[in-house]
C-alpha cells in the first residue's frame, strides 16, 4: 500500500460527495486493514523462514563432498540440504574446457579418495574432464644420501594416485548432485550469525539452530557443518579454538610444461623445503615448492626464464648430487629382507624431465598447521580445513577432508537409521572419534617430516638418507608405507 | 515343578528394584543405564515400593516413581545421570528397527519404515525411545506413570515438528488395556525389573498388541555376570552405585521371560544381547545375553 494510493482514493472518495465522516472512517479502515496486512506479512514472513535438516556452510571440495554423499545414500538422501557459499560458481553451469591449461590448484587424490568418488558416483565426471594417474613415485633428498621409489604394483595396485585439478574435482561432484534428486537450495552468500539454541525453547523450531545470512534472509538447520575452510567462520561463531602454529614457510604453486608426458609423482627435499612435481596430464605438471618467505618473494617476482632454471636446477642436482643406486652396498645389504623380488627396489633413480615452459602464474601460499580442538558440538560439526590444516606436503590435506565428509555423511545415516536427531552431540561425536585420531596422525607425521627436513645438520642427513635406504629395500616397511600413503590404513607400522 | 519355581522367583520380584539411577557414573552403563531406564518406565507397571510393596496391582513403586521425578529435568541432557541411556539408545534401536522391519515387511533402507504403524512406549520417560521411533515414521503413543516425566517427554517432543505429533499420556499400560486401546507394536525396555507382577505386566503387554503385532521387552538377567558386574562391581568394588542399588533377584532370565510371554500367547522370535566396549564408549548387539538381552515376539493369533 503505496501512501499516494491513500490520497488517490481520498480525493475519489470527496468527490463523490460522501459525508466528510464516512470518508475519515473509509481511510481509518484502510489503514487499520494496512496495519493488519503489514502484521500478517510480517508473521508470514517468520513462518516462513526455512526450515533445513543440514547447512552446510562452505560449498567447496569438501562440503560439496558431503552433499554427495548424501545424496548416494537412501537413508540419507530425503535430508532436506542447505548450501551457503557466495562462490558463484556453484550457481553458474559454465564448464570446464579442456583445452584451458591446467590451474595450479590441484590436489593428489588417494585411491581410497577415488574409491569413496566411485561409491558417490562422482569418479565418472572427473574422469571427463583432465585428470592425471600415477603408478610411481620417486621422493630423494638434497644430500644425495639417499632415495625410494615407490611403484603402485607393490601393493597390488593398478595407480598410486591421481592428479585433479580443485576445480575438476569441485564441478564433478556438484554435477553429481544435479543429476541425483536431491533437496539442495544454494545460498548464494555468506553466513553472518548464528544461534545454536534459539531462545524460545517452547517455539517448534527450538530443536534447531538459526542461521543469519549476509543478504538478510536467515534460516533454520538441525545440524550446521562447518565446510568453510581454516578461517571457518562456523568455527569462530560456534566458539571452538584450535592448537597449532604457522611454519616460517611459504609454498609457490603454479603449472608447467615440459617435453614429454610422466606418470611419476616426483618429491625432493631441499634444504628450505619440499619440491614436487605432479603430473597433470597433456605434458603439464603442477609444482608445489616450499621455501622461506623471503626466497619465496625472489622466485615469483623473478622473470620466467629465471625460475624455470631454479626449478630444474632444484629437480636436479642443485644443492647436492643424485643419490646413487648402490649406496650402503645397495640391496646386497637388505636382500634378506627382500621377498618379493618384483618388488620396485631394484629401481634405479631417475631424474625427472626438464621443465620448459610456465603454463600458469605463480601463486603464494603461506604454511601453516591448525587443529581445532573439538570437531563437534550440539547441532554443529566441523570438517576438511575448518578442522584442520596440514603442510601441503604429499597432499594429504584434502584427502583428509573427503575421509571427513564421507565419514560424517555414513554417521548422519546410521543417525537416521535409528531415528535420531542429526544434531545431537552424542552422534556427532562418534564422527568426531572416528576422524580425530586419523587426522592427528596425518598431522603429526606431515609435521614430524616437515620438522625433519628442515635442519640441514650432518648426522640428521645421515639418519634421513638411512631412513629413505630403508623405505627403499625393506619391502614390508615400504608397502606399509604406501598402503597409508594412499588412505588406506590407519596406523602407519602398526597395521 | 518348574511353574512352580517360577512363581517364587516371580514372587521375589515384587521386591523393590532399583535405587540406583541417580548416582551412577558413566560406567556403570552395563548395570547403570538399564537402571536409569527402568524407573521411568515403572509407569507401566509399579514395583512395590520397598515398604508397600505388595499392595496396589496396578501399583507403582512409589520411591521409584519419586526418584525419577527429582532427576526427570536432566532426561534429554546427553551428558547427564542419563547418559547411559543416551548411548545405549541407537543401538537398542538398531535391533528395534530391524525386528519389525522384517515383522511387518517394511524396507530397512527407507527413511520412514514405520508410517502408518501405531506404536505403544511403555514407560517412556522423558521420550528417549519415542522421539527416534516417531522419526522412523511411527504413531507413537508414550505413557509413562510419573506425571513430570510426561510433562518433559511434551515440552521436548514439541521443539520438532516431526515428534510433535507423539501422544502423551500418564497413565499404566492396565489402564489402557482397560480402554482396549490396541496397538501394532508394543514396546517396553528396561521396565520389567521395576514391575511388581512381571507375568500380569506381560499379560497387560499383550493384551495392547493387536494380533499379528509385536513385542519388544529388554532387561537385566538374573545371572551370575550380571551379579558380579552390576551389583559386586558396581557397588561394592567400585562404588559406582550406592549399595542395594540393584536387586539381583528381580531380575529374569532370559528363560522365565519367555515363559512367561508364553502363558500371555506370545511367542518370543529372537533375543539379542548388549555388549559395552570401554574402550570405544559404545554398546553393540551380540548374542551373548549373559547380562543386558532384548526379545522380540509377536502375539499368537487368537
Amino acid at each position: 500500500m503505496h501512501p499516494n494510493w491513500h490520497i488517490g482514493l481520498y480525493v475519489l472518495v470527496q468527490g463523490s460527495s460522501y459525508p466528510v465522516q464516512t470518508v475519515i472512517n473509509l481511510i481509518f479502515l484502510l489503514l487499520s486493514a494496512h496495519a493488519d496486512m503489514e502484521l500478517a506479512h510480517k508473521h508470514g514472513y517468520h513462518n516462513d523462514v526455512p526450515m533445513h535438516d543440514i547447512a552446510i556452510v562452505g560449498g567447496g571440495m569438501v562440503g560439496m563432498a558431503l552433499a554427495c554423499s548424501l545424496a548416494s545414500m537412501p537413508l540419507t538422501k530425503q535430508l532436506n540440504v542447505a548450501i551457503i557459499d557466495s562462490n558463484p560458481a556453484l550457481l553458474n553451469e559454465n564448464s570446464i574446457k579442456k583445452e584451458d591449461p591446467p590451474d595450479p590448484r590441484v590436489s593428489t587424490v588417494t585411491p581410497a579418495t577415488i574409491a569413496l568418488f566411485k561409491d558417490v558416483g562422482a569418479w565418472k565426471y572427473v574422469e571427463k574432464h583432465r585428470h592425471a594417474y600415477f603408478d610411481k613415485m620417486q621422493v630423494w633428498d638434497y644430500t644425495g644420501l639417499g632415495y625410494t621409489r615407490y611403484n603402485a604394483r607393490d601393493i597390488n595396485k593398478e595407480v598410486l594416485g591421481c592428479v585433479v585439478e580443485n576445480k575438476v574435482l569441485h564441478r564433478s561432484l556438484l554435477s553429481c548432485i544435479q543429476n541425483a534428486a536431491f533437496q539442495q537450495k544454494i545460498y548464494s552468500c555468506r553466513l553472518s550469525s548464528m544461534t545454536l539454541q534459539p531462545s524460545s525453547s517452547s517455539s517448534p523450531r527450538g530443536s534447531s539452530a538459526k542461521l543469519e545470512l549476509s543478504d538478510g534472509n536467515s534460516l533454520y538447520a538441525k545440524l550446521v557443518v562447518g565446510a568453510d575452510g581454516s578461517k571457518s567462520r562456523v568455527k569462530e561463531l560456534a566458539g571452538i579454538s584450535t592448537t597449532g602454529w604457522k611454519y616460517s614457510q611459504n609454498a609457490i604453486i603454479c603449472t608447467v610444461e615440459h617435453m614429454e608426458e610422466s606418470r611419476c609423482a616426483w618429491q625432493r627435499f631441499l634444504p628450505n623445503g619440499p619440491i614436487a612435481l605432479l603430473p597433470i596430464g597433456d605434458r603439464f605438471s603442477n609444482i608445489v615448492w616450499t621455501m622461506n618467505p623471503e626466497e619465496s618473494s625472489d622466485r615469483k617476482s623473478m622473470s620466467e626464464v629465471d625460475f624455470l632454471k631454479e626449478v630444474n636446477r632444484a629437480l636436479d642436482n642443485g644443492y647436492g648430487p643424485h643419490p646413487k643406486s648402490q649406496l650402503f652396498g645397495g640391496s646386497a645389504a637388505f636382500s634378506w629382507l627382500t621377498i618379493d623380488k618384483s618388488l620396485s627396489a631394484n629401481d634405479c633413480f631417475e631424474i625427472p624431465p626438464k621443465v620448459t615452459k610456465l603454463a600458469s602464474d605463480r601463486m603464494v601460499f603461506p604454511l601453516s598447521l591448525k587443529h581445532a580442538n573439538s570437531y563437534a558440538l550440539k547441532r554443529t560439526v566441523l570438517i576438511g580445513d575448518a578442522a584442520h590444516t596440514v603442510h601441503p606436503l604429499a597432499g594429504q590435506g584434502v584427502n583428509m577432508g573427503f575421509g571427513d565428509a564421507f565419514c560424517l555423511a555414513k554417521v548422519i545415516a546410521e543417525g537416521v537409521a535409528v531415528g535420531s536427531d542429526i544434531g545431537e552431540v552424542s552422534l556427532l561425536r562418534r564422527y568426531e572419534s572416528e576422524r580425530k585420531p586419523a587426522n592427528m596422525t596425518m598431522m603429526a607425521i606431515l609435521d614430524g617430516f616437515q620438522k625433519a627436513y628442515s635442519v640441514d645438520f650432518g648426522p640428521l642427513n645421515v639418519l634421513r638418507a638411512a631412513a629413505f635406504q630403508g623405505a627403499q629395500y625393506i619391502s614390508p616397511l615400504k608397502r606399509t608405507i604406501i598402503s597409508y600413503a594412499s588412505g588406506e590404513q590407519r596406523f602407519p607400522l602398526f597395521s | 515343578m518348574v511353574r512352580k519355581h517360577l512363581i517364587t522367583r516371580l514372587r521375589n520380584l515384587t521386591r523393590p528394584a532399583s535405587h540406583l539411577h541417580s548416582h551412577c557414573p558413566n560406567f556403570l552403563q552395563t548395570r547403570r543405564h538399564f537402571s536409569d531406564a527402568p524407573p521411568p518406565p515403572a509407569s507401566a507397571l509399579p514395583p512395590p515400593p520397598p515398604a508397600s510393596n505388595v499392595h496396589s496391582k496396578s501399583s507403582l513403586n512409589q520411591t521409584e516413581l519419586n526418584k525419577f521425578a527429582s532427576i526427570a529435568d536432566t532426561w534429554w541432557d546427553a551428558e547427564g545421570p542419563f547418559k547411559p541411556l543416551h548411548v545405549m539408545n541407537p543401538t537398542r534401536l538398531a535391533f528395534i528397527r530391524s525386528t519389525l522391519c522384517r515383522h511387518f515387511r517394511k524396507d530397512p533402507h527407507c527413511t520412514r519404515p514405520f508410517e502408518g504403524l501405531k506404536f505403544v512406549d511403555v514407560g517412556c520417560g522423558g521420550g528417549i525411545l519415542s522421539e527416534p521411533l516417531a522419526r522412523m515414521g511411527a504413531t507413537v503413543t508414550g505413557i509413562d506413570a510419573v506425571e513430570k516425566n510426561i510433562k518433559i517427554a511434551h515440552l521436548h517432543a514439541e521443539l520438532d515438528p516431526i515428534t510433535s505429533s507423539i501422544d502423551y499420556c500418564c497413565t499404566t499400560a492396565e489402564k489402557l488395556v482397560e480402554e482396549q486401546r490396541k496397538f501394532d507394536a508394543v514396546i517396553a525396555l528396561e521396565v520389567i525389573e521395576h514391575v511388581a507382577e512381571p507375568a500380569e505386566f506381560c499379560k497387560s503387554l499383550s493384551a495392547l498388541t493387536d494380533s499379528g503385532g509385536a513385542i519388544l521387552i529388554s532387561t537385566i538377567n538374573r545371572s551370575m555376570r550380571a551379579y558380579a558386574t552390576a551389583i559386586i562391581m558396581a557397588e561394592y568394588v567400585l562404588h559406582w552405585l550406592p549399595k542395594g542399588t540393584h536387586e539381583w533377584s528381580s531380575f529374569l532370565t532370559p528363560e522365565e521371560l519367555v515363559l512367561i510371554l508364553q502363558r500371555s500367547s506370545v511367542s518370543v522370535q529372537e533375543m539379542a544381547g548388549f555388549v559395552y566396549n570401554p574402550l570405544t564408549g559404545r554398546w553393540s548387539l551380540s548374542d551373548d545375553i549373559g547380562v543386558n538381552f532384548i526379545a522380540y515376539g509377536t502375539k499368537n493369533n487368537e
